[in-house]
């Protein structure tokens, strides 16, 4: 992408890394993108456990119209990103929830139809726009060019409070997210930890979507956790494990991105898949860590 | 003290009357069985209990206090299918949950806490003999297996009260027997009061203290001798039930409630009837 801007990949790796952050830009960029993979991966990873990846899919969705409405209405992208995902993820916790984990066949035909229409009306605001074509691709595929101090300091306050939020809820919220019924019955507010849980979810799809786009958000909210359950069992190890994934997978997309002509979206996304492959390769090959001995 | 007491205790659900008239009392180290044909309200009497359903009438005493208020101090074990086999949480993450799964607070536990914790578990995996598979992924132990771990989740605290519905529906035969021998070892050896909620009372009969037998017209409460007979469940049923009694000791429920204890692999009855009674303990 900015490979016409005078900085070629050496074969001395030192220099590669210095020169990744010669530019204010780029270093912008790492900020914005540690702190976005770090809540993604921490959110994503009760998510893959919770089986509300669908929920997570609706809201990154959602974030589309949200970020082209606040442009066509002069405000910037952060604050549509943000407004949409909690909005609707507050919409998603007043849906009547059906019991267990997965939705039930209406439940998804309703979401079906809800995205479908979040698509369709974040094109119409591009229309009425104007001349937003340019930003539409980083709306839907990520960008990570021209991320002001503004934007990384919002960046790093929602993801510090989001991670403090799952911190002080964890154990409650693992133990309804894997059992409600016995949770309930310990006196844990599954349903207070639920609504809460998705505003989180929210605000998180709303921080990955600055960097990957909204239909890539997946690459850091899935990818690390189901990778890191894919290897172990054990969850201070695999939550631990996520945030690393997280972590590689946004560090090497913007290096790789910075180097190549290609798109930052594309590179998080093909790293998160090629990390994926290799945890399940990983895991079929060495099943001690599938099945951990007793 | 009791346990649990209750006292005329009548729940209605959508203006229908669920049961009545129930009247029990159970004391630490007892083991109770609930039992009915389907659909009678089982699991409800656990969810009074648990103050989670409300009463119409009459009232449920919990460790001296009204129900509901001393739900800590209960190992609740819900009816359930089983964990998705793709859950990745280990047993012992499961078993953890219950020493302090609904604990809020950002802080790390310290090194002593941490250490305490530790030994609880082993503790609790040992009690349920689950040694063997305690480090597998949940989803991925069998039914006899989830059904042990869960129990050792459910008596983390050391509840003074264990209420378990239908813990051995779905598992298999032999799996059935080590279960209930497992829950009635721990009532005796822990001084825990349990009721557990059955479709089959065959499993546990050797073990129980008293049953309640729950109807529409009321409910029945006494050792399995005086309860599970042709006369007291033809009255509770208002229709010809018979209790037939195998050489084995094992009873069969003939009639209008759903055969509540009836194995089709059952063909030798042995033609004494229930109330002749050599000993169900």
């Amino acid at each position: 992408m900015l490979a016409d801007n005078g900085a070629p990949l050496t074969w001395n790796l030192a220099r590669d890394v210095t020169q990744l952050f010669e530019f204010h830009f780029m270093v912008n960029a790492f900020r914005a993108g540690t702190a976005v993979a770090v809540v993604a991966a921490a959110v994503g990873w009760f998510m893959v456990l919770r089986r509300q990846t669908f929920a997570g899919h609706t809201l990154g969705i959602v974030a589309f119209p949200g970020a082209s409405a606040a442009i066509w209405l002069g405000l910037s992208a952060t604050v549509g990103f943000f407004g949409f995902c909690i909005a609707t993820a507050l919409v998603i916790a007043a849906l009547p929830r059906t019991t267990g984990s997965g939705s039930s066949s209406e439940e998804a035909a309703l979401i079906g139809t809800v995205q479908a229409f979040a698509l369709a009306s974040g094109f119409l605001f591009v229309s009425l726009y104007g001349g937003f074509l340019n930003g539409l691709t980083s709306v839907l595929f990520g960008s990570f060019l021209g991320i002001t101090d503004a934007q990384v300091l919002t960046l790093v306050a929602v993801a510090v409070g989001a991670v403090a939020v799952l911190a002080a809820v964890r154990r409650p919220l693992l133990f309804s997210s894997v059992d409600p019924d016995v949770a309930s019955a310990r006196g844990v507010p599954s349903r207070v930890l639920s609504t809460m849980f998705l505003v989180v979810l929210g605000a998180a799809v709303a921080e990955a979507s600055q960097i990957t786009g909204a239909l890539l958000v997946f690459a850091l909210l899935v990818v690390p956790a189901a990778s890191a359950q894919v290897i172990t069992a054990r969850p201070g190890v695999s939550f631990l494990l996520a945030t690393v994934f997280g972590l590689v997978i946004t560090w090497a997309g913007l290096a790789c991105a910075y180097y190549s002509p290609y798109p930052v979206g594309f590179w998080t996304t093909t790293i998160a898949f090629a990390t994926y492959i290799a945890a399940r390769v990983g895991a079929a090959a060495v099943p001690r860590f599938a099945r951990a001995s007793a | 003290m009791t346990t649990v007491s209750i006292r005329g205790a009548r729940v209605d659900l959508g203006g229908r009357t669920v049961w009545q008239d129930v009247n029990l009392d159970v004391g630490a180290g007892e083991l109770v069985a609930i039992l009915g044909p389907n659909g009678v309200g089982k699991s409800t009497l656990l969810k009074a209990i648990l103050g989670l359903v409300p009463l119409a009438a009459g009232d449920i005493g919990v460790l001296g206090r009204p129900a509901g208020v001393a739900n800590h101090e209960i190992g609740y074990l819900p009816q359930r299918r089983s964990f998705d086999p793709s859950l990745r949480i280990r047993g012992v993450d499961i078993v953890g949950l219950g020493l302090d799964g609904d604990r809020f607070g950002i802080s790390l536990p310290t090194r002593a806490r941490r250490r305490d914790r530790r030994a609880r578990i082993d503790e609790l995996i040992d009690l349920v003999d689950a040694e063997g598979y305690a480090y597998r992924p949940i989803g991925q132990c069998s039914g006899g297996e989830q059904q042990r771990l869960l129990i050792a989740q459910a008596l983390a605290r050391r509840p003074p009260l264990l209420l378990l519905d239908e813990p051995l529906d779905s598992l298999d035969l032999p799996n059935q027997a080590s279960v209930a021998t497992l829950v009635a070892q721990i009532c005796r050896e822990q001084q825990v009061a349990v009721m557990i909620v059955a479709h089959d009372v065959n499993p546990i009969l050797t073990h129980l203290d008293r049953v309640v037998y729950l109807g529409a017209g009321g409910a029945v409460a006494g050792s399995p001798d005086e309860v599970i007979t042709t006369e007291t469940l033809s009255r509770l049923y208002q229709s010809p039930v018979e209790v037939l009694r195998a050489s084995d000791g094992r009873l069969v429920v003939v009639g209008r409630p759903e055969a509540a204890s009836y194995h089709p692999d059952l063909h030798h009855h042995g033609h004494s009837h229930g109330s002749g009674a050599h000993g169900a303990r």
